[in-house]
């Protein structure tokens, strides 16, 4: 196990009681049981308070767009086998502007984990109705409540058949800490949602509220089971299941490309020679 | 104009096989020792409507397409309707004998007697074609061979069968059509349009990723890369939208891949957020825009010039970049090259500019000299003091040392948000401003790398034609045209646009007659950056923006 100090202790811009806190120490704990040196970690991040997560880890990170925490993870992670990549973002960012990536990485299926802080609310910018923001739950900016159906990553990812699909709560910081861990393990793409608190701009999802509808998944259920997951998948309510929701054997993305042309992409150079070759065909 | 070119026109319906006619024709006469200038002219669908495969031919250089048809091949009754009005006295027709030629000299070939089958139609209107423009029929004996040969030896008998009973027939023909002239050039050429020539260009300078979503004119540079690029280990993914596919490409690109996305306007519309990431977190990468007739989805399948506004904007903040613009292949392939290279040295978005024109327009071209190609930046993968290492170092180039992640102890941290030197989000307002400085000062490097515009024609010339991108050889046969005509006339082309360096062409400018802006745009595009830049302004100009490519006669009639 690598200390966990390794990591680094950082000032973060985060309000005091924010679920983020207890979801880095997570990554953390996650990351030192895993035995990674932060620079064979790659955190790729999108915009919000989540996707600042990278910033207070010491870790390869590349901070993108709003929405774009996908795309430039799974580049890298095709650019470079070796790296153990995590996409890490808000509910928004993750589910909302970034909802059609979310979709192609369930369906390409690159190895990699995706850490989602669903909050229930866009932080960031102060308190907005979210994906994942339950319909009718009164915002700001939704006075009349919010009038669409809540997203569901979960049931979406089940039905993809995505290899690794888990509910976390940041109120549970070893559970939290296991799972991300056992994501990290599993081939292909894993999602994890990690129900995290926003006490500034969501007063009704609290820790209060959470701790009130959380139970662990126990042995009773299978994750290889999908009626099971996708029945676990659905539970969102008076009793919320957090755990491993759905474990599947989804030949990874890297399975089914041509190997030839997975391998660090940053030592490859080019044979001119085969390209003169290519080039004979053309004359 | 000098008149030892040869014009010809295959028309009919998207399906019928034009495009193979055309493409066999145009690289035997490339294998023979021809030049070629091949225009494709298609509407946006995959069955019916009216296309054309134009191929222009000579025995010395040429440059540019050509309205003027001398041998027509209409596949259909609508080609002749459609393009009588293009043929010169010399034309013949060549069509079926149940289509009318609607009085025209020509041809009509019993397709139904020469060929077993419909499908041979094709190789037997190669055979006609050779006997008229006494062409070896050995050269397309041995395409025949080349090509048919997947599909075994029955198959290759049946074709040269048709094909030479096609050619016997029309050589018992009283039409005639005099000859070309026997090709000069002995030296081997390759037979290469504009996209395949970028796709090389990249490979050989290493490119080894490729993310993109498919969109006329740039989805040929994606199909050479799944060809050509996968046996060179290039990896290649389709994105689920151009959004993806360049943030898909940046994130290759911190990770150590060099990466090209190709696109067209509208899919480059969608990728500007990420041109302006790569500008914020000085991540290389190469842009090919292939341009076509906007705004929105316009006019798919045919050419313009109009996005050359779009790629010197795109993107929010200020962020240096550089803008190519090929007129030919030869120079789609230096210039990609240099694009790929530009890109890492300067740690910035680069790109391609080229259009439908260029990108579909065959041409026998000297064979690359990879030999001589000269070094392509890299990445570092390690370095010294890995806990010292700082991704945004100050540097007087504005250049930090750009290190992959993964294979040393250092820490590769970039960001979108304005951050400090290594790499973490920060909203201190001094650092803000030297962050700016620096990435500005990487303009300075780019501008002293700035490929500077090709001049050919006369010394102080009464007429100056200054062009960027594919109206090159448009612009240069138009100049022959003014010389031939006893005016002395140049041409100036950009095969750079940006940034632009005023010493290299404002003294051209002012010693000049007349000078002429020739563009493929309704704006006049690269005449305004001119003006913005160096004050200098146009007084004239030739636009076009019908969805065709620029000509000489379309110039010299504007003049
Ligand atoms: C393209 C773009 N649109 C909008 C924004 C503004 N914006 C920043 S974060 C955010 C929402 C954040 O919500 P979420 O992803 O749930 O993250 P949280 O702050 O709740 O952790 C928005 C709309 C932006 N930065 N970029
Ligand atoms: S606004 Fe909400 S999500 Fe953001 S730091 Fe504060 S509590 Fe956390
Ligand atoms: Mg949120």
């Amino acid at each position: 196990m690598i200390p966990l100090e390794q990591y680094g202790e950082f000032e973060t811009a985060w309000c005091p009681g924010c679920g983020n806190h207890a979801i880095l120490k997570a990554v953390k704990k996650a990351l030192s049981t895993l035995d990674l040196p932060p620079h064979k970690v790659l955190f790729a991040s999108g915009i919000g308070q989540a996707a600042k997560a990278p910033h207070y880890l010491r870790c390869n990170a590349f901070n993108g767009l709003h929405g774009r925490s996908l795309p430039p993870a799974q580049g890298a992670a095709l650019a470079n086998t070796e790296l153990t990549v995590f996409a890490e973002s808000g509910d928004g960012c993750s589910y909302g502007e970034g909802g059609n990536h979310f979709l192609a990485a369930l369906r390409r299926n690159v190895t990699m984990t995706y850490l989602v802080h669903d909050n229930q609310i866009y932080g960031l910018t102060k308190g907005q109705a979210s994906p994942t923001t339950a319909q009718g739950q009164k915002t700001k900016f939704q006075p009349d409540g919010a009038p669409s159906m809540p997203f569901n990553p979960l049931a979406v990812a089940v039905s993809m058949n995505a290899p690794f699909v888990a509910r976390a709560f940041a109120g549970e910081i070893d559970h939290l800490a296991d799972i991300i861990a056992q994501a990290a393990r599993h081939p292909g793409f894993a999602l994890v949602d990690i129900l995290q608190p926003c006490v500034s701009f969501n007063k009704v999802n609290t820790y209060a509220w959470y701790r009130e509808r959380c139970y662990k998944l126990g042995a009773d259920h299978n994750p290889t089971d999908w009626e099971a997951a996708m029945r676990k998948a659905q539970e969102f309510g008076d009793r919320i299941p957090i755990g491993v929701i759905y474990k599947g054997d989804r030949a990874p993305f890297e399975t089914r490309i041509n190997p030839a042309v997975l391998r660090p992409l940053a030592t490859s150079r080019p044979d001119l020679a085969r390209l003169g070759g290519l080039l004979q065909g053309y004359a | 104009m000098s008149d030892t070119c040869v014009s010809i026109v295959i028309g009919g319906e998207a399906g019928q096989g034009l495009v193979t006619v055309g493409d066999f024709l145009a690289k035997a006469l490339v294998r023979a020792g021809y030049e070629i200038v091949v225009t494709q002219d298609y509407m946006s669908r995959i069955r019916g409507g009216h296309n054309t495969y134009a191929i222009r031919v000579s025995h010395e250089a040429i440059h540019g397409p050509r309205e003027s048809i001398d041998l027509l091949v209409a596949l259909n009754a609508e080609t002749v309707a459609l393009h009588r009005a293009q043929l010169t006295s010399r034309a013949l027709v060549l069509a079926d004998e149940a289509i009318d030629r609607l009085g025209h000299p020509g041809l009509s070939i019993p397709f139904k007697a020469l060929c077993p089958k419909p499908m041979f139609e094709n190789v037997a209107a190669l055979g006609v074609l050779t006997q008229l423009l006494c062409l070896e029929r050995s050269w397309l004996e041995a395409l025949i061979r080349d090509e048919f040969a997947k599909k075994g030896d029955e198959v290759v008998r049946q074709n040269l069968d048709v094909f030479s009973s096609a050619q016997d027939w029309a050589a018992g023909q009283k039409a005639v059509f005099s000859c070309m002239a026997p090709p000069v050039r002995t030296a081997k050429r390759l037979f290469m349009n504009g996209n395949e020539a970028i796709a090389f260009g990249a490979l050989a300078a290493g490119a080894n990723f490729c993310s993109y979503y498919p969109m006329t004119p740039a989805t040929s540079v994606a199909a050479t890369f799944v060809s050509q690029g996968t046996k060179m280990g290039m990896l290649i993914e389709q994105a689920e939208d151009e959004i993806a596919a360049i943030n898909m490409a940046l994130g290759a690109s911190y990770a150590g891949a060099r990466v090209v996305v190709p696109t067209s306007g509208g899919g480059f519309a969608l990728m500007v957020e990420g041109v302006s990431l790569a500008g914020m977190t000085e991540t290389p990468v190469v842009v090919v825009l292939a341009q076509r007739p906007g705004p929105a989805t316009g006019l798919p399948t045919r050419t313009e010039q109009g996005d050359l506004n779009m790629v010197l904007y795109a993107g929010h903040g200020d962020f240096p970049r550089a803008v190519f613009t090929p007129g030919t292949p030869e120079q789609c392939f230096e210039l990609t090259y240099r694009a790929m290279d530009q890109a890492e040295k300067w740690q910035s978005p680069v790109f391609v500019l080229t259009d439908q024109f260029l990108a579909d327009s065959y041409r026998a071209v000297v064979p690359f000299d990879l030999e001589a190609l000269p070094p392509v930046s890299g990445p570092g993968l390690t370095c010294e003091d890995p806990a010292g290492y700082k991704r945004y170092a100050l540097t007087p180039s504005g250049v930090s040392p750009r290190l992959v992640p993964g294979f040393g102890e250092h820490l590769v941290v970039v960001d979108s948000d304005e951050h400090t030197e290594d790499g973490h989000i920060t909203e201190d307002l001094t650092v803000r401003v030297q962050m700016v400085d620096k990435r500005m000062r990487k303009f300075d490097g780019l501008a002293a790398d700035v490929v500077p515009p090709t001049y050919s024609g006369d010394e102080a010339p009464s007429t100056l034609l200054v062009c960027w991108g594919s109206a090159m050889g448009a612009a240069l046969e138009a100049a022959q045209g003014l010389r031939a005509g006893g005016k002395s006339a140049a041409v100036l082309h950009f095969g750079q646009v940006y940034p632009l360096i005023p010493k290299q062409f404002l003294p051209i400018l002012e010693r000049a007659g007349r000078v002429v802006m020739v563009e493929g745009n309704q704006s006049c595009q690269l005449a305004r950056l001119i003006r913005q830049e160096c004050g200098y302004h146009f007084k004239e100009a030739v636009t076009r923006y019908d969805g065709l490519p620029i000509t000489a006669r379309y110039i010299l009639d504007r003049l």
